[in-house]
């Protein structure tokens, strides 16, 4: 089990380097998605802003809501930014790497089988960053550096500039292994044990 | 009591005076704000405990990881979790306060109101149709206000911001007689392994047994709301928090559901009595920042705030 101090957008060989188990410490750029904008983009067929569309490619994508105030000059400042739980993006997940590119999802909970198989299939990474924590989070994170589809509010998609931001762990790797799905395993053999004792 | 005991203890009731709706709207904006990044007491020692217990080096790593978190936000004033929640109020009346309720209720969502424009937060609240978000953090019958009359003096109102990982794993069953207590135990277990990772473990798992469903998943909140360290005192009940307790930490799930003896902090049931053809059981967990503040008010001085 390894650290790595890696600098976002991820090349394949970052990627590829990467084990269940591992730790990385991210700085550069990650983008906040969640339920309403992505809901818009591939339910509705709402296409992403051209801007946007290009920043994506190699990206890493962080399963947030933040909570921020509004500046006199329009732009955020964050007050408190962390991360919420992944299953229900999870049917995303394929959408947001194969059409545009995204390669890493940073979020809490994990994914299911079908986002799980996307990041195997499109040799991609799910980084656990830890619920709950996001008084740790907002001092990594160093500006709020765009916005998208602000109407959503608090659910726009967010460009944030990172620094040491983690521990990051790997959880899910482009190689097939499944921390969530590892532990899972070993909890309803143990569970089935205590079941049978009731 | 006899009617008379009764009038007599009425003229003896507080009769609140116009300052307590204005204090009871401060006090409430106070304790959303303060709730949110300033974790109780017992919280903090379970996370410590749990963190000198566990076994698995990576989980005590999480686990040393989450007590950052909280120093971090004491010292820089900030927010525990982005998630603001939906916000819970528990409103325990004094037999002896006269009240106008409807203007108490005004008072605490004008207090959630303000302290999500004024600090600001994150409003979490939408139409669960449109999915319109207010940006109060308040709405249609939001904040849920929850209500015990008790006798005495005082009016305590209790904020529980309630994270929306930990709310969705929320379940609710109605066992069979048959079942017994050997069907409640292995249904918790069952939600508790459903949840997995979901809800931010170690949780504060919360139980409701008994009453009707309604009854029962209000019971739920109410015992996840509960003081970690804090047993019903009911034998039968605590006896099967402390089994559940061992039982779901045997799982292995751990903190953050990567493993390790860390799932629960505590598990905590609220139990009323049911149907004799029901056996209800509710499962309301609570994330590992267990967020919860109190104000008590007493008559004629500004009110305590305490968690």
């Amino acid at each position: 089990m390894a650290h790595y101090r890696l600098k976002a957008p991820l090349t394949d060989e970052d990627i590829a380097q990467l084990y269940v188990g591992d730790t990385v410490t991210l700085d550069g750029i990650i983008f906040g998605v969640r339920d309403a904008n992505l809901i818009r983009l591939f339910d509705k067929k709402v296409d992403l802003p051209e801007d946007l569309k290009p920043q994506l490619a190699g990206a890493i994508a962080l399963h947030t809501a933040p909570g921020v105030r509004k500046l006199e000059d329009g732009t955020y400042e964050k007050v408190s930014i962390g991360t919420t739980t992944s299953y229900r993006m999870d049917r995303f997940t394929r959408g947001l790497m194969e059409d545009y590119g995204v390669r890493v999802i940073v979020g809490k909970g994990g994914l299911l089988e079908e986002g799980s198989q996307a990041l195997v299939d499109l040799k991609g990474c799910y980084f656990t960053i830890l619920g709950g924590s996001a008084a740790l989070e907002t001092t990594q994170v160093e500006a709020i550096e765009d916005i998208w589809w602000e109407d959503l509010m608090p659910e726009a998609i967010w460009k944030f500039r990172v620094k040491d931001f983690g521990p990051l762990i790997v959880s899910i790797d482009s190689h097939g292994n499944n921390k969530y799905k590892d532990v899972k395993k070993v909890a309803r053999k143990n569970l089935d044990e205590i079941l049978s004792e009731i | 009591m006899a009617i008379a005991d009764y009038v007599a203890g009425y003229k003896h009731a507080w009769e609140v005076d116009e300052n307590f709706y204005q204090d009871v709207e401060e006090a409430c904006k106070t304790l959303y704000i303060e709730s949110l990044k300033d974790l109780p007491p017992d919280v903090r020692r379970a996370l410590e405990r749990a963190h000198e217990k566990e076994q698995l080096e990576s989980g005590k790593e999480i686990l040393a990881t989450l007590i950052k978190t909280v120093s971090t936000a004491d010292d820089e004033k900030l927010l525990i979790c982005q998630d603001t929640g939906i916000p819970v109020y528990f409103v325990k009346v004094g037999n002896q306060v006269r009240f106008d309720g409807l203007r108490l209720e005004k008072a605490i969502k004008k207090g959630t109101e303000r302290a999500t424009l004024e600090h600001p937060l994150r409003s979490s609240i939408v139409n669960t149709l449109t999915r319109e978000n207010h940006g109060t953090s308040t709405g249609e019958q939001v904040p849920v206000i929850h209500y015990e009359f008790v006798e005495g003096n005082d009016i305590e109102i209790l904020i529980v911001p309630k994270g929306s990982g930990s709310e969705n794993m929320s379940y609710l069953k109605m066992l069979t007689p048959a079942e017994g207590i050997e069907g409640i135990k292995k249904y918790v277990l069952e939600c508790v392994f459903e949840s997995g990772a979901n809800p931010c473990p170690p949780t504060i798992v919360g139980i409701g047994l008994g009453g009707s469903a309604d009854k029962c998943a209000a019971l739920a909140k109410k015992a996840a709301a509960r003081e970690v360290g804090s047993p019903n005192p009911d034998p039968d009940v605590r006896q099967l928090e402390e089994e559940l307790y061992t039982a779901i930490n045997k799982m292995g799930i751990g903190a953050h559901g990567l493993g390790g003896n860390t799932t629960a902090l505590a598990v905590q049931i609220e139990a009323a009595d049911t149907h004799m053809t029901c056996n209800p059981v509710a499962v309301n967990m609570m994330c590992w920042p267990a967020r919860r503040m109190r104000a008590t008010f007493k008559s004629q001085s500004k009110p305590e705030i305490t968690y």
